[in-house]
């Protein structure tokens, strides 16, 4: 497995959200993917768009019900194609696999082609470690793979990169000189790697969908650099999640529907390949061998969680990232392993263990957003909810993981929620003790947490003389005193009065 | 306005309304002719309650304007969601079966707060999922839980409540208003009737404010950003006023906007509906 970070997410978030240069390229690339999108669905029109969802989501659900019936039928067509099928249970297995390939095949050069399941396992490490020299074709992974770093978004890896900070690791990279045109970097990426095409002994790929019926491997890209990966080196080796699996070439059109509108707001990305096995008698090109690895990794465990089995049907469309606030603000590496995002925080804790990740879960203001534009209809905020449950009160210590303060916290709440009389006893007291730090009803800097985290660069309302119940036991449970207009004196004037604060103290103070 | 106890609400602010949408629920028990006045219990949620009674106060003005009669169960306190949000389900499904007491000789049930309506039309459904009894008691409860905006425009059908508010203002839709509960029209057929305003385009109106109860203190640089964010938006609309049916929401955003020195009010439409009236 690659290094996972998710326990840091806080720092990690903290870090991100001072970084005045990442702040700059989220704010720059966020707006235009999600508008794209939106365009694109208005040109279908909402209706069409959701019916697809709809059809999508059920292809999804039936496959994943059904999913070793599908993964054998794959196979068996992989195979009757002519290919090879693998299937690894972990990261260790899967490349072992493909170390394995390479190295009785003395593979020297790999060109590869956009795969996140190849950054869930750390591949390009452990083909360097056996003597591969390994070359990311796709551009934004070329820029990132120079820079040494990690994708940050599921679609668009250097997302997290400026151009001008692209320009200038070109120009430290491989010494050409410093440009702003986007052209010009992409010609200068075009240059290096065409090359490598040529040399390489080996081609890899992810797979955007896997048809069961035909033995089928489909990659969508914009770059042409998929089909070069796929069809000159003289073997291919494609590496997927084992959820990618769809029935046939029929249930395909829907799901190249949705992708590229969810993704870039594309009806349709410039390169649609499909890869059934190696080069037959007679083709001018493709690979002689063609292998297909089907990586689990966690994957059967979220399958057997009724609660969380829906993530898989994940396309990797983006569509959450782009839309969601959080990961605008704290970008794709903050979440400490390949998948970011909402639909990363709701698979990385089963992959790479709930407590391991436990801030994931809670990072997020439950808005919802992710499920309105998900193509296959994931209730993300759902499974969250199932995570904080787990974390919080999971009978497996192995799962719970609450700090005393927080489960005291809880205790003391429910305690006060429970009478009225309580509440009231419990607000005389806050009132009490938060009179020295409340100013004209707002108290600007608090002591102590949770109140002086609020308070950092908030205003926070002071409690008011009376609470809600004073005031209808007093004024308005009686219905003649409110019918006819209000009472001037009540202290419950639309606009506040000196003894209610409102949000907003400028008018009310 | 004319007499505002005639009968249930004055006949001649109702306007026709629209084919109801897939899943929202119109009373069908309710006609024109009726002259009992509809009764409602007021679920104040604890935020009000605590720290904003004045718009408490409005809402039962307005619902009594429109000759609803109102009530507030003494015994309510707090819908839960502070707890099921953190993940602790036993000490919610304990404060959601005292609202389901407090709330059970009810016929309606008016939250005005689209966060704690969805609680307790949508979540409580989710926390009793595997609990037969308390299902049924989550089901009836979630069959009569209507935000206070949607109660307006999809039980009484008024759009127009008469009411005069001077100035510019732009509305932020709460995500739970949005998403969980489902309503999306009526605080704005509401607003648009309102006389003298000026209701102004929010841009990016659905982003998230960023409170999320315990998240604005658990993570407060990411809430703070969300905040800093949205308030950019409604600095850039010009808005004098910004109207929200979450306190929460206005809470954050207002808080946000105060301590920049910003002079933008911030108000539950409640308020703005219970405005001097013309």
């Amino acid at each position: 497995m690659p290094r996972v970070t998710t326990q840091n997410f806080f720092p990690a978030s903290v870090l991100a959200v001072q970084n005045a240069q990442l702040q700059e390229a989220l704010r720059r690339a966020g707006s235009g993917f999600d508008g794209a999108r939106r365009e694109a669905i208005e040109e279908v029109g909402q209706g069409s768009w959701d019916k697809w969802r709809e059809e999508a989501r059920q292809i999804k659900v039936h496959t994943l019900e059904h999913l070793d019936y599908y993964l054998e039928l794959l196979a068996e067509n992989v195979e009757r194609a002519g290919g090879h099928v693998h299937f690894a249970k972990d990261a260790a297995q899967a490349n072992a696999i493909v170390a394995e390939l390479a190295t009785s095949r003395r593979v020297k050069v790999a060109v590869k082609s956009k795969s996140m399941v190849s950054e869930e396992l750390n591949l390009n490490e452990v083909l360097e470690e056996n003597g591969v020299d390994v070359y990311e074709t796709d551009l934004g992974e070329y820029i990132i793979q120079l820079a040494g770093e990690t994708p940050s978004h599921l679609v668009a890896p250097a997302l997290h990169k400026t151009k001008e900070e692209v320009a200038q690791l070109l120009h430290q990279k491989l010494g050409v000189p410093l440009t702003d045109d986007i052209e010009a970097m992409a010609r200068v990426a075009r240059d290096v790697l065409r090359d490598k095409f040529f040399q390489a002994d080996l081609g890899i790929s992810g797979a955007n969908f896997l048809v069961a019926e035909t033995g089928t491997l489909v990659i969508i890209t914009n770059e042409g650099n998929g089909r070069l990966c796929t069809s000159a080196p003289p073997i291919h080796i494609g590496i997927t999640g084992m959820e990618k699996v769809i029935p046939s070439l029929q249930d395909l059109a829907v799901f190249l529907r949705l992708l590229p509108r969810s993704a870039t707001g594309q009806p349709l990305t410039s390169y649609v390949s499909m890869v059934s096995g190696p080069r037959r008698d007679g083709d001018e090109d493709g690979p002689e061998e063609f292998h297909l690895v089907l990586v689990d990794n966690g994957r059967s465990r979220l399958l057997a969680d009724p609660d969380l089995r829906e993530s898989l049907n994940c396309i990797r469309c983006g569509a959450c990232l782009n839309i969601c606030p959080v990961y605008q603000k704290v970008g794709g590496h903050a979440y400490g392993w390949v998948y970011p995002g909402p639909i990363g925080a709701v698979i990385s804790p089963t992959l790479v263990g709930l407590k391991q990740a436990k801030d994931l879960p809670f990072a997020s203001s439950l808005c919802g957003a992710c499920r309105e534009v998900c193509p296959v209809k994931i209730n993300i905020p759902r499974m969250l909810l199932h995570q904080r449950h787990l974390l919080s009160e999971s009978p497996d210590p192995a799962e719970r993981s609450v700090t005393l303060s927080e489960s005291l916290l809880a205790r003391l709440f429910t305690i006060v929620m429970s009478k009225p009389t309580l509440l009231a006893a419990a607000r005389k007291l806050v009132r009490l003790l938060a009179r020295p730090w409340a100013r004209n009803g707002t108290v600007r800097r608090a002591p102590l947490p949770p109140a002086s985290r609020w308070t950092h660069q908030r205003d926070l309302p002071a409690l008011p003389t009376r609470s809600f119940r004073d005031l209808w036991k007093q004024d308005l449970a009686s219905s003649d005193r409110v019918t006819d207009g209000r009472d001037s004196d009540s202290g419950v004037s639309p606009t506040g009065s000196s003894e209610d604060p409102s949000p907003n103290r400028s008018e009310d103070g | 306005m004319g007499d505002p106890t005639l009968g249930c609400y004055d006949l001649s602010r109702l306007l026709p309304l629209g084919p109801a949408k897939p899943g929202l629920r119109r009373n069908v028990g309710i006609t024109l002719a009726r002259t009992e006045p509809i009764k409602v219990s007021l679920f104040a949620t604890c935020i009000i309650d605590q720290l904003f009674p004045q718009v408490g106060a409005s809402v039962v003005r307005v619902l009594r304007r429109m000759g609803v009669d109102v009530d507030f169960p003494p015994d309510q306190t707090c819908c839960g969601q502070p707890l099921y949000n953190a993940g602790f389900t036993r000490q919610a499904r304990q404060l959601a079966q005292r609202v389901f007491s407090s709330f059970a000789e009810s016929s309606y049930v008016v939250v005005p707060s689209g966060s704690c309506a969805a609680m307790m039309r949508v979540f409580y459904l989710d926390l009793f999922a595997g609990d037969q009894q308390n299902y049924a008691r989550a089901q009836a409860l979630s069959d009569k839980v209507y935000e206070f905006s949607e109660f307006l425009v999809r039980v009484l059908e008024v759009r127009d409540l008469g009411a005069v508010y001077s100035g510019t203002a732009a509305y932020h839709p709460s995500c739970h208003l949005l998403r969980e509960v489902g309503e999306r029209e009526a605080p704005e057929l509401l607003l648009g009737q309102v006389a003298d305003l000026n209701l102004v385009d929010l841009p990016q109106a659905e982003s998230c404010c960023g409170f999320g109860g315990s998240f604005s203190v658990k993570y407060p640089h990411i809430s703070e950003g969300m905040g800093a964010d949205k308030a950019d938006n409604v600095l850039a609309t010009g808005a004098e006023t910004l109207i929200s049916c979450d306190m929460g929401c206005l809470m954050q955003i207002g808080g946000t906007l105060s301590r920049r020195g910003s002079d933008i009010k911030v108000r539950h439409l409640a308020q703005v509906l219970d405005g001097e009236t013309r």
